[in-house]
């Protein structure tokens, strides 16, 4: 295959992917926060909380406006461009989608008109339960997208039929409730929720500033700054499950992520990298400055600070004192998988029922490195290393700076220091873009860390591509780059528009 | 007032009374615009879809691409 055109279209589908991921969080997110405010309002019955919900939820509107329907881009790419992992796949991911957009049509259209339209024309309860709802519902529209990428991740629940080339799904209930999805659903969408946060302690921290809407800003500060720290505790807690998990099941994607090439007891901890820009005669690339926190990879790996985590050379070359066996192995298991598929479907063709039936055995004993057999060098197994060590350092040194933020920012708030914590402010409002990068970062870890599968063991990314001309793709991409590099232009300026406006003139969608 | 009209009547009134909505919708309806009626229609077809008719004829395809590769 074409390396370019592979390239091409992982960049293209990554492009839409960043670009759609920039609508999402914030939808999940400020949905629940929109929820907080309103359950207030309809408790307490305080006009001013009224005036704050109306206002978060015109933000919210326009940003869900501008990112619906973006991910439909991803489906078209499936079928064009990555026509054979789309067949191989089957119904797992046909299943997953097809009740995510059942879901959210009647959950989210239905109850985001009565959160738009039914103010004093429904009950207030109806109300916000509508608001509730919504938010309940565009949660779990995400899960069914998330179990989906998980099963890539950690592909289970499904047999491979070697007549159709397509994965069947045995037991749905282990697709959907496989730890990794578990792991994967929480994890991403408290991420949304912390950004969301981030985002309404940011805009009101801009009010403060320019000292506008003080009651709607400081009311914001407090509940956005309280719901951010409880969603940044469960996505520590559910980053810590996310290490054991990628321990377990991708320990190649976990070592890359800390460049950790020899394995060892007590593994420590990357606290601070900067990595050689080259790598080595074993293709790896060495610290050029490294602050370590000694055991904690091993404590983060297995809860466990004497456990040992293996290293990209034992994963690659293997380690029989460990039991890990090498790529080199793998293959050969892998090329036996491809060859006895080869053999059954001619078999059958011939009508040789016998070889068929013998080469159905050898390909089951052999599917779970059937990815394998499609490489040609151990070291196509390595995932790109700078791309997952960084992106996982910037997400976790933001992620430590969001609840910094909102802690301060609670204190300030709470203690009424607000000209003394003017840089705090300033802090705020730059740490909208820095949610977003941080958001996007974790996509990255996961995505590069997986290469070079797009299943993990069963399918490389460039066994997944369709045969298409790399300037078709090259074509398809520029197209994206600019419809939503607009879109993204639109939604930045109707939404710097409403805060502007603010509650007063833009409370009504 | 039946029910579907005041159903009607919720959906008209709130669209009616939409201020930036309106900005809105017609930015997810140019969107959705060029989503299917030029990108799926002229740069997406499915690509096993326009070269084969019958599921087995795209099942032996990708047999043949998992089987002959690798890369």
């Amino acid at each position: 295959m074409d390396a370019s055109l592979v390239d091409w279209s992982r960049a293209q589908f990554a492009l839409t992917a960043i670009y759609h991921w920039l609508f999402v969080p914030l939808t999940l997110g400020l949905s629940f926060i929109i929820a907080f405010m309103e359950t207030l309002y309809v408790r307490t019955g305080n006009e001013e909380w009224k005036r704050i919900t109306k206002f978060w939820m015109t933000l919210f509107g326009v940003n869900f406006a501008i990112g619906v329907a973006t991910g439909i881009i991803l489906e078209f790419e499936f079928g064009t461009n990555w026509s054979n992992y789309s067949w191989f796949v089957g119904d797992i991911f046909g299943a997953p989608l097809a009740v995510e957009g059942i879901m959210a049509f009647f959950l989210e259209s239905t109850f985001i008109a009565v959160m738009f339209f039914g103010w004093n024309k429904v009950s207030q309860k109806f109300h916000l339960a509508s608001t509730w709802l919504v938010a309940v519902g565009a949660s779990l529209s995400a899960l069914w997208i998330l179990v989906a990428n998980a099963w890539m991740q950690y592909p289970v629940g499904m047999r491979f039929n070697p007549e159709t080339a397509r994965n069947e799904m045995v037991n749905f209930w282990v697709v959907l409730f496989s730890p990794v999805a578990i792991n994967k659903f929480l994890h991403t969408v408290t991420s949304g929720y912390v950004l969301a946060s981030v985002f309404v302690v940011g805009v009101s921290a801009w009010f403060l500033l320019r000292n506008r809407h003080q009651l709607l800003a400081k009311r914001s500060i407090i509940i956005a700054s309280v719901f951010g720290l409880i969603m940044s505790f469960f996505l520590i807690l559910t980053g810590d499950g996310s290490a054991r998990l990628l321990a377990r099941h991708q320990p190649v994607k976990f070592a890359a992520m800390e460049n950790l090439y020899e394995g060892t007891t007590h593994a420590p901890l990357a606290a601070v990298g900067i990595l050689s820009g080259t790598r080595n005669e074993h293709r790896q690339r060495e610290f050029l400055l490294k602050i370590e926190i000694p055991s904690l990879l091993s404590l983060m790996a297995f809860h466990d600070a004497k456990a040992y985590v293996p290293g990209i050379k034992d994963l690659i070359h293997g380690n029989p004192e460990r039991s890990i066996i090498s790529v080199e192995e793998k293959m050969a298991k892998g090329r036996l998988a491809v060859t006895a598929l080869k053999n059954f479907k001619e078999a059958k063709e011939e009508g040789n029922l016998s070889r068929a039936d013998s080469a159905r055995v050898i390909f089951e004993e052999n599917f779970a490195y059937f990815g394998y057999g499609h490489l040609t060098d151990v070291h196509q197994a390595i995932p790109p290393i700078s791309p997952t060590f960084y992106s996982f350092r910037i997400m976790v040194v933001l992620g430590m700076w969001f609840v910094l933020l909102f802690l301060l920012s609670l204190y300030f708030v709470l203690r009424r220091k607000q000209p003394k914590w003017r840089w705090l402010l300033y802090a705020a409002v730059l740490s909208i873009p820095l949610a977003y990068l941080a958001s996007e970062m974790g996509w990255l870890v996961a995505e590069f860390g997986r290469q070079p599968w797009v299943i993990q063991d069963l399918m490389p990314t460039s066994v997944a591509v369709s045969s298409l001309t790399a300037g078709s793709v090259k074509l398809t991409f520029s197209l994206f780059a600019i419809t939503f590099t607009l879109l993204l232009i639109a939604d930045i300026k109707i939404m710097t528009r409403q805060i502007k406006l603010g509650p007063k003139d833009g409370g009504t969608l | 007032m039946s029910l579907i009209r005041k159903i009607y009547r919720f959906y008209y009134d709130g669209f009616h009374q939409m201020t930036v909505g309106k900005t809105l919708w017609l930015i997810i309806f140019i969107k959705l615009f060029i989503m299917f009626a030029v990108f799926r229609l002229f740069f997406f077809p499915d690509f096993l879809n326009s070269k084969f008719r019958s599921e087995k004829e795209k099942g032996d395809y990708v047999i043949e691409q998992l089987t002959t590769k690798p890369h």
